[in-house]
């Protein structure tokens, strides 16, 4: 972890449950300001839930979460709707508003926290489209569009309010090559450019190499391992060796002929 | 670990998770009422609602009003011969029907349809995160989604129940004059001899209370869907069942509260 800079982002000893279904038990992880944490784990182990508990979209059922400096557990509403404009969300299905236009959508947060120009609104929609590459599509009703156009409009939407961080729920999920790279690229050139923070829920660990300057994995109800790419890759634990070769080491091994069956 | 494996079998009792499900009504309703004094207020939102839920539910009124009235005048014509008392067939028909049959079997009807739509809709908002979205962008999804709902409902099925009444009365009078032989006018007489304002209170106070049940059930059903489209056809289906029964429960309760209260 770099000692110089100060957490902004701090989970500690968070516990969740789903009725007899335990997620996390005792879960600590940091988030540095300005940096790229990847969080990896297998399908089911509770990554996306761990950013809806950041947004308290979920309730933890113990521990302690805090972002920039407040307690989000027990924080108040009001103060609760002022910190999610500091945090902003793309879902792993975009959750683009069926019944509302591309402007629409992009313009609800917007709206939602006060801005009434209309003026204002459009140029800010018009703006984020053209920084995620879909300028001129204001009026298309989110039925129109593609899996990888439906991403980046819910990407334009998540920035429309200059938030500090973005959480990314499985962002390359179900697209095709083309539609990864060019989300890869808009998650490493809004860093760059606005200077935000991202947390990176995913298990496309070509993805994550892309985009990670960290790497948190979920293992066994907690963070398991962090680290820089380089030390993610070098490092000796084999889950996370098996998971970093893309559970390779678990095909070959389930490839393995049987010689009591043959073949 | 014993005490856990207790509290689990006891949130398995079906009587224990319809306390459950009271309560959660219950909690939504203080939303509700939360949200109604909260400003700005949503009237797009809510003309929209009324038209959708209200205005959308009309010809389904007036088909079920007209042809009730017509069957009831047939029967009570019939049954009332033998007696010598088919005279009174109006008086039986528009009591029965502004007083009971008018309200009970619009909320019937506007329920199955209305109720099932609400569940349909915000069912699939929530699992395809829409809802966690109004809530990551920083708005109130009981704001946004069930007052207006609500609301529409309270308002849409005292009006609907009105034009039922009147339709329904209206078939009555038809069949009546063609199977008794009696005059439009002599059957006016006797509605109004047999109407007063506390009957049409007695209908129309249900109705309010029937709006609710159906606003409210059909939202709090959507808002706890879970398990995809599956999940959607379930909640749906189990609104039309709990609006029909609640709605049937609370006209006797409230028929024996407005007969003591009225008489």
């Amino acid at each position: 972890m770099d000692s110089a800079r100060e957490p902004i982002i701090r989970f500690r000893g968070v516990t969740k449950s789903f009725g007899r279904n335990v997620v996390f038990d005792g879960l600590d992880l940091d988030v540095l300001p300005g940096e790229t944490l990847v969080v990896l784990g297998g399908s089911g182990q509770g990554k996306s839930v761990l950013l809806k508990l950041l947004l308290r979209l979920l309730r933890v059922d113990s521990g302690s979460i805090v972002a920039f400096d407040e307690e989000v557990t027990t924080l108040p509403q009001p103060a609760l709707a002022v910190l999610r404009r500091r945090i902003a969300m793309l879902f792993q299905g975009s959750a683009l508003f069926d019944s509302m236009s591309v402007e629409e959508n992009i313009a609800y947060p917007l709206l939602e926290h006060g801005v009434r120009d209309p003026v204002a609104v459009r140029a800010r929609v018009g703006e984020v489209l053209g920084m995620v590459g879909l300028p001129g599509i204001e009026r298309l009703l989110p039925s129109a569009l593609s899996g990888g156009m439906r991403k980046r409009v819910g990407l334009a939407r998540a920035i429309a309010f200059q938030p500090d961080v973005i959480l990314y729920d499985e962002p390359t999920t179900g697209l095709d090559p083309i539609n990864v790279r060019r989300i890869n690229g808009l998650i490493r050139s809004l860093q760059a450019r606005l200077g935000v923070t991202s947390i990176v829920v995913t298990h496309d660990i070509d993805s994550a190499f892309t985009v990670g300057d960290r790497f948190a994995m979920v293992w066994e109800h907690r963070i398991g391992f962090t680290g820089r790419p380089e030390e993610t890759r070098t490092c000796p634990w084999p889950w996370v060796r098996e998971f970093v070769a893309g559970g390779r080491g678990v095909l070959e091994a389930d490839l393995v002929p049987d010689p009591q069956v043959g073949g | 670990m014993r005490g856990g494996r207790w509290r689990d079998r006891l949130a398995d009792l079906e009587v224990v998770q319809l306390i459950g499900h009271l309560g959660g009504v219950a909690q939504l309703t203080g939303q509700t009422l939360r949200c109604l004094v909260r400003r700005p207020v949503e009237l797009r939102a809510l003309v929209r609602q009324i038209d959708l839920l209200g205005i959308g539910s009309t010809s389904v009124t007036l088909l079920t009003a007209i042809f009730t009235g017509m069957v009831m005048a047939l029967q009570f014509s019939v049954g009332l011969e033998p007696y010598g008392a088919s005279l009174y067939t109006g008086k039986l028909v528009s009591l029965g029907i502004v007083r009971e049959l008018g309200p009970v079997l619009t909320a019937l009807l506007v329920g199955g349809r209305v109720g099932s739509g609400i569940t349909a809709e915000i069912g699939s908002m929530s699992v395809t995160e829409q809802v966690d979205a109004i809530r990551a962008l920083g708005a109130d999804p009981v704001k946004r989604l069930v007052l207006p709902r609500v609301l529409a409902c309270v308002i849409s099925l005292p009006l609907l129940t009105m034009v039922a009444d009147i339709v329904g009365v209206l078939g009555g009078m038809i069949i009546t004059m063609q199977e008794v032989g009696i005059t439009w006018r002599f059957f006016l007489n006797q509605l109004l001899d047999t109407i007063w304002a506390v009957d049409l209170l007695h209908g129309l106070g249900k109705s309010v209370f029937f709006g609710y049940i159906i606003g409210i059930v059909g939202c709090y059903m959507g808002m706890r869907t879970t398990g995809g489209t599956a999940g959607v056809g379930r909640n749906t289906t189990a609104t039309v069942v709990i609006v029909s029964i609640s709605i049937l429960v609370s006209d006797y309760l409230l028929t024996n509260l407005f007969l003591a209260i009225y008489g």
